[in-house]
């Protein structure tokens, strides 16, 4: 499969009060074309940050520090390095190329705006030309077939906006139109767009599986449950049939039966829209029901990556192994990870795990473990191998 | 913290004005050593009785003003006395505000609502106007100003520490406190009141120079310290007439009005900003937590 | 009104790990709350150590319909929903509950050594050097060490912070301890280090458990009974791996297949639920699980089901169960 995204050598630090932090440290790390690949860690592992990083978005007091992410888009073209872009070009891909998922839907959804108008506002901003020529269309079968008084007096506005549709149609800034939605009453004319784009809003939500779509747009975020508003989001998300979907942790912060609604929904969409998915989680069950590929992190860095059987069946890292072993299965003895999670501030030397690992090695206190490639597609940082 | 109250100018300066203040105010004898058999030292001392204020001069260093009160000394105990009405008032307002305020926020019901209606009273009044009203009863002294800016200031104080009061108690940790067995009293003072005090300690800090400030304006309208006591409001008042001078040189008594409101200005001037960076501190530093 | 906990009735054996597993709005959290007191329940009654003579005896009065005083009086002896002041403060001696999210239930402001003192104060066990020492003891049976006891919370880790609230509510030396999803805000290697803490505790103390969580392989791997609950009731009880491996109410079997194991083999077959779980302060009428129920007749939406029996000590609240 050829790859989608591939980040290399990427490191984020936190400049914070107490200290710096490495929130992920040199990280090499593919995204193949349809695939669904989940990366695995708890606190502090950086799997959040690798998704953040991946839009941009990384939150201050943090920083890219170096590293490149290079995005292959066909449509447009060969390859961006994400790293090196532009502000507004990268916002022309956030939403409409890459999209995310947040863990918390309620955050994520504006209290003030209706479902219909938040999703129909991912529309209006990547898919303004198609919605001018919908509207254009509209609005020209309106002046060939209007007859009446009624329609002889809307004739003038209906002209006017004619032609304001089809220039938004053909330009990327066209003038007119902009300087016309600043103004109070003349921004009415371009109200067409709002309602193309609120049926395609509709669409969006039948495809995430929302009963009664129509109305369900026309409610507020606070008058849904968790699971709707999380599917909300993902239609938001979906919106302009992104090739890259980030999900972080979206379905811990809902009902168990709720998540597994859920976690179909994104075997349907990797099945149907053929987007790639990057699922983080903390959730190894999770991970194992959705991802075609598993990578684990640990303290910024990546410990494993591999095929989701392989992950399972013939876990590599100590870590990954000790982790398997933490999840309570009926009927099998829990067994703990001595130790506890490495200091974000004052990390181990060498691998970070070698404090907690069993089968730790001096070289292991001193230099880091390259990733090494011990099977199909299996790659390892430990120097077990 | 104190580390970041120093970092910051304008914090810094609103700690140095209010240490000069202080400083002040504890060698108010010594700065202005009151005359050889001056019975009580809040009295400003007077050097003769002409009604016309006098300019800075020798031995009168701000100059006197109308009654031929020395300047100098009236402000310089004046610092005393604004430290007295200042802290005393915020004082008792905050214990009265602390104790009623809990009672609402945290049992809420019959006891919330009784207390609320009475403040409700207490600020239906305009403050100056009802400050004003109980000076004219209790006759005008400075306890009198002292109990009557008691009485108008509390109100707030007890909504604002119900309100967070209100929000601490939906906490999990006095849930956990209350399930221990401990006793409301207790979770009161030990778990509710130490997490919701600090943005009333920050407005109360404020307010000492808002404080001292309307005590001033009470002064100043004849209502509080009485003639000649050493107090900046009562210094303004006696200004009161010279503040425009002949029509020729308007500004010729300036010493008279300006020199004591410069220390009202300052005073309050600090205690503001010393308010201001406490908040700044307490906020980030929760919020960052 | 919303009946968070509609008509259960359950029991707890000195000794046991009860689980009570279920979704947001189940009620399993306020059934807990309400178990230690920090609730009061409507209705109902809660005996904590009653002797089964006056339970019967209990029962009795009620249903021969006599509001005498003695009924009255036993209800206040034994009832600890009737408990006021000082008969409530001895029950927090034996019974407490941790909470689910150790960032929020620990005083910000308190130090350490303050905060797991507490219950000895308020309850004047012990005072002084006696206390420090008591104080040193629990740190140390949780796995933390004297050396922080001037420390505050926000500089601890969600899982130390846990085991300082497992510290405290076991300072009074409870026999009692209810855990409100205690793992639910920590990683996974943590989580298992807090189980196998809970586990040496309760043998060690000889504890008795109520352990709510809405993972139910953590349930299945560590209590040694089950209750299900949904909106509000119990639906099943039984023992751990004959939940797991048959359950009898639609519910359980649907909450048993929609749990992700991490073990790609098990993806196929799901038992997908449909719809939400419904708000309790709108419960559907006859038995709350019937508008997702594959199994549903005219008689579920009319009456609701009790539990019954249907194999040894395995309860059912079910017309059809499975």
């Amino acid at each position: 499969m050829k790859d989608l995204v591939r980040i290399r050598d990427l490191s984020v630090r936190f400049y914070t009060y107490e200290g710096v932090v490495h929130a992920i440290d040199d990280l090499d790390l593919d995204i193949k074309q349809g695939e669904t690949l989940g990366i695995v860690g708890e606190t502090g592992s950086g799997k959040s940050m690798t998704a953040l990083a991946i839009l941009r978005l990384i939150p201050y007091p943090g920083k890219i520090e170096s590293g490149s992410i290079v995005f292959c888009d066909k449509d447009s073209g060969g390859e961006l390095e994400l790293l090196k872009l532009k502000e507004d070009r990268m916002r022309a891909i956030r939403g409409n190329k890459i999209s995310m998922v947040f863990q918390e839907p309620g955050a994520a959804l504006n209290p003030v705006f209706t479902i219909g108008d938040q999703i129909s506002e991912v529309f209006l901003l990547h898919r303004r030309q198609e919605l001018g020529r919908q509207a254009k269309q509209r609005v020209d079968s309106l002046l060939s077939d209007g007859n009446g008084l009624a329609a002889g007096l809307k004739r003038p506005f209906w002209l006017w906006q004619s032609r304001l549709y089809s220039k938004i149609a053909e330009g990327p800034h066209p003038l007119e139109p902009r300087f016309l939605s600043h103004l109070p009453l003349f921004r009415r004319l371009l109200w067409r767009l709002k309602d193309e784009a609120g049926l395609l809003t509709v669409d969006m939500l039948k495809d995430v599986e929302i009963p009664d779509a129509a109305r369900v747009a026309a409610h507020y975020p606070h008058e849904l449950s968790g699971g709707m508003k999380q599917r909300a989001v993902i239609a938001m998300a979906l919106a302009c049939s992104p090739k890259l979907l980030i999900a972080d942790e979206p379905t811990t912060s809902l009902d168990v039966t709720i998540q597994a609604q859920m976690l179909e929904l994104f075997r349907r969409i990797k099945a149907d829209k053929g987007a790639s998915v990057i699922f983080v989680t903390h959730n190894l069950g999770v991970a194992s029901e959705v991802c075609d590929r598993l990578a684990v992190m640990y303290a910024g860095r990546l410990c494993e990556v591999a095929n989701v059987e392989e992950i399972f069946l013939h876990p590599s890292h100590p870590y990954t192994k000790a982790l398997l072993n933490a999840v309570p299965i009926p009927g099998k003895e829990l067994q703990t990870i001595p130790g506890a999670l490495a200091d974000a501030l004052n990390p181990p030397s060498g691998c970070r795990f070698h404090p907690r690992c069993p089968s730790a090695m001096p070289m292991c206190q001193q230099e880091r473990p390259k990733l090494k490639e011990i099977g199909k597609d299996h790659m390892v940082a430990c120097y077990l191998f | 913290m104190a580390r970041q109250l120093v970092r910051n100018p304008l914090s810094l300066l609103g700690i140095i004005i209010v240490v000069v203040f202080v400083i002040i105010a504890t060698f108010a004898p010594l700065i202005a050593p009151p005359p050889e058999g001056h019975l009580n030292h809040y009295m400003i001392p007077r050097d003769g009785y002409s009604a016309t204020p006098q300019p800075p001069s020798e031995e009168h260093i701000f100059g006197t003003t109308q009654g031929q009160y020395d300047i100098f000394y009236g402000v310089i105990w004046g610092t005393r006395s604004a430290f007295q009405v200042g802290l005393i008032v915020i004082g008792i307002v905050l214990v009265i505000g602390i104790v009623l305020g809990s009672l609402a926020g945290y049992f809420g019901g019959f006891v919330d609502e009784v207390i609320m209606r009475i403040t409700d009273v207490f600020m239906a009044f305009p403050g100056l106007i009802l400050a004003m009203a109980i000076v004219a009863v209790l006759g005008p002294s400075l306890r009198s100003v002292m109990i009557a800016l008691t009485v108008v200031a509390w109100p707030s104080y007890a909504r604002l520490i119900r309100g967070d009061i209100l929000q601490v108690r939906e906490e999990d940790f006095i849930e956990a406190s209350r399930g221990l067995g401990a006793s409301s009293m207790r979770v009161i003072i030990r778990h509710a009141l130490p997490n919701a005090i600090y943005p009333t300690l920050v407005m109360a800090s404020l307010d000492i120079g808002a404080i001292v400030l309307a005590a001033a304006a009470l002064s100043f309208l004849g209502l509080g310290a009485p003639e000649g006591y050493a107090d900046w409001g009562q210094l303004t008042s006696f200004a009161r007439n010279w503040i425009v001078g002949p029509p020729l040189n308007p500004f010729k008594y300036w010493y008279a009005v300006t020199i004591p409101g410069l220390f009202i200005l300052f005073f309050v001037l600090g205690w503001n900003l010393l308010g201001d960076a406490f908040r700044d501190i307490l906020d980030p530093r929760l919020a960052r937590r | 009104m919303v009946k968070a906990v509609d008509g259960v009735s359950l029991a707890v054996k000195r000794g046991q790990w009860l689980g009570l597993v279920g979704e947001s709005g189940c009620g399993k959290t306020t059934l807990a709350k309400t178990v230690v007191r920090l609730l009061k329940p409507t209705s109902g009654h809660i005996y904590f150590d009653v002797p089964d003579v006056v339970k019967a005896e209990i029962e009795a009065l009620e249903s021969a319909g006599n509001n005498s005083g003695k009924l009255t009086s036993l209800l206040k002896e034994n009832d600890l929903g009737t408990f006021s002041g000082a008969r409530v403060r001895l029950l927090r001696r034996r019974a407490q509950l941790v909470h689910q999210d150790p960032f929020t239930s620990l005083d910000p402001r308190m130090k350490l050594k303050d905060i797991v003192a507490e219950p000895l104060r308020i309850h004047r066990v012990l005072s002084g050097e006696a206390q420090k020492t008591a104080v040193k003891e629990l740190l140390g049976t949780v796995g933390l060490s004297a050396g922080q006891l001037g420390r505050y919370p926000h500089q601890f880790s969600g899982g130390q912070r846990q085991r300082i609230a497992i510290a405290r509510a076991l300072a009074t030396k409870p026999e009692f301890v209810a855990f409100d999803e205690p793992t639910s805000a920590l990683d996974v290697s943590v989580q298992a280090q807090i189980l196998n803490l809970l586990k040496d505790l309760k043998k060690e103390f000889g504890l008795t458990y109520l352990y709510i969580t809405h993972e139910l392989l953590i349930a299945e791997s560590v209590c040694d009974y089950i209750a299900v609950m949904y909106l509000g009731n119990v639906v099943e009880m039984g023992r751990p791996e004959e939940i797991f491996h048959t359950p009898h109410h639609p519910y359980s079997q649907s909450l048993v297949a929609a749990t992700p194991v991490p073990d790609p083999k098990r993806r196929v077959g799901r038992i997908l639920l449909p719809g939400e779980v419904p708000s309790p302060a709108n419960p559907p009428p006859g038995c709350t699980f019937h508008p997702r129920c594959s199994q549903a007749t005219n008689e579920c939406r009319e009456s609701e089901p009790e539990l019954k029996l249907v194999r040894n000590d395995h309860y059912v609240a079910c017309f059809h169960p499975l």
